[in-house]
């Protein structure tokens, strides 16, 4: 899928560019993108370490586990057949709880731990299993609680009442949530008749 | 709320020398991990990021909102988000940039400013997320996950003119 995606973006740029007369820009953006590329593993690098670094201790130190039973009641549905206690249930729950208090860098790396961890208990590794199709789906969504980056972007440009959004912002990404996780879980029930 | 991520550090360093685990230890092996992780994902975002800047500076994304703006408009969508809205699925930065744009050229609480507010809010980036996400672990199938987490953007697109309309009215 992702094959056919990227081939897409690129050739249609190419034509695009080649179209408008904007091949010079093409060229330039083709040069400058390997510069923005690193500058962004990077950021990636030092934000991943880092929460690394303190997710193991919080996993080794019980913290996780506490977390995950507190998020259970919530979670275990839409994950079913997960182990509650398991180290795959944890970190998703460290990444929901990230992800809701608007720490997107920091539930980048909880996720990817999720991912790897979905992955040794999936039985075929090239294809994505039930629990990482409503993993990856929740994290496209918005779950934020409070979009502090939003708010304070929108005082910075003039806005009288920058949080007066919030409620809108609330109905909006639950409802595609829900959306979501609705096709999410009828997709996953399909293959299990088929 | 800035002091959210050292707080959270805090605790998890706290909670660890109550349970007497060798903190610093455990963290060196932590980042350790880290970086695998890293070199695991670096390879999905460069692939990215050069796809996304080509796109950017063909002029693709300004020569489709030319073509979608009208119907736009007749369903009543404000024809400024249109490049934003376009973007979002594929790269944050660049949707912040149209987004303040927005809020430069109609305000932060106009119509289309609010509209690209909720729409800021209530989405992500999902092509980002999805490859990122997949690539770490080696997926190939992803099967429907990008058809539910698109679905999801085209909720959130509709669903922040229709609470525009309904907390701010007009």
């Amino acid at each position: 899928m992702l094959n056919y995606i990227w081939s897409a973006m690129l050739l249609g740029s190419v034509i695009c560019a080649l179209t408008l007369g904007k091949g010079e820009a093409l060229a330039l953006a083709m040069v400058d993108s390997t510069g923005d590329a690193i500058e962004l593993i990077l950021t990636l690098t030092g934000a991943v370490c880092l929460w690394s670094g303190l997710m193991k201790i919080a996993q080794e130190s019980g913290l996780t586990r506490f977390l995950a039973r507190f998020l259970a009641p919530v979670l275990h549905p839409l994950f079913p057949k997960l182990d509650r206690n398991g180290e795959a249930f944890s970190s998703i729950s460290m990444n929901i709880t990230a992800n809701l208090l608007g720490l997107g860098n920091t539930a980048t790396p909880f996720g990817l731990k999720a991912m790897s961890q979905l992955r040794e208990l999936s039985r075929d590794k090239d294809t994505a299993s039930d629990e990482m199709v409503i993993f990856v789906v929740m994290n496209t969504a918005s779950l934020q609680l409070v979009p502090t980056m939003l708010g304070s972007l929108r005082q910075s440009y003039g806005s009288a009442e920058p949080f007066a959004v919030v409620p809108a912002v609330w109905l909006s990404s639950a409802t595609a949530l829900a959306v979501a996780l609705i096709i999410a879980v009828l997709g996953n029930k399909r293959r299990k008749r088929l | 709320m800035k002091l959210v991520p050292v707080i959270l550090a805090a605790v998890v360093v706290v909670f660890g020398l109550i349970k007497r685990a060798p903190v610093f230890e455990l963290f060196a092996e932590g980042v350790r991990e880290g970086a695998k992780t890293v070199v695991q994902i670096a390879p999905t975002v460069m692939g990215l990021v050069f796809a996304v800047s080509l796109l950017r500076s063909s002029g693709a994304v300004d020569k489709i909102c030319e073509l979608i703006s009208p119907a736009a408009k007749a369903l009543g969508f404000p024809a400024e988000i249109v490049p934003m809205a376009l973007l979002r699925p594929f790269s944050g930065s660049g949707a912040t940039a149209l987004l303040v744009q927005v809020f430069e050229e109609n305000g932060a609480d106009s119509f289309a400013g609010r509209v690209a507010s909720v729409l800021a809010g209530s989405s992500e980036t999902t092509f980002y997320a999805t490859a990122m996400y997949f690539g770490s672990a080696g997926v190939k199938r992803i099967r429907h996950t990008l058809a539910a987490a698109l679905a999801a953007d085209f909720t959130a697109l509709v669903m922040s003119i229709v609470t525009v309309r309904l907390f701010f009215g007009a």
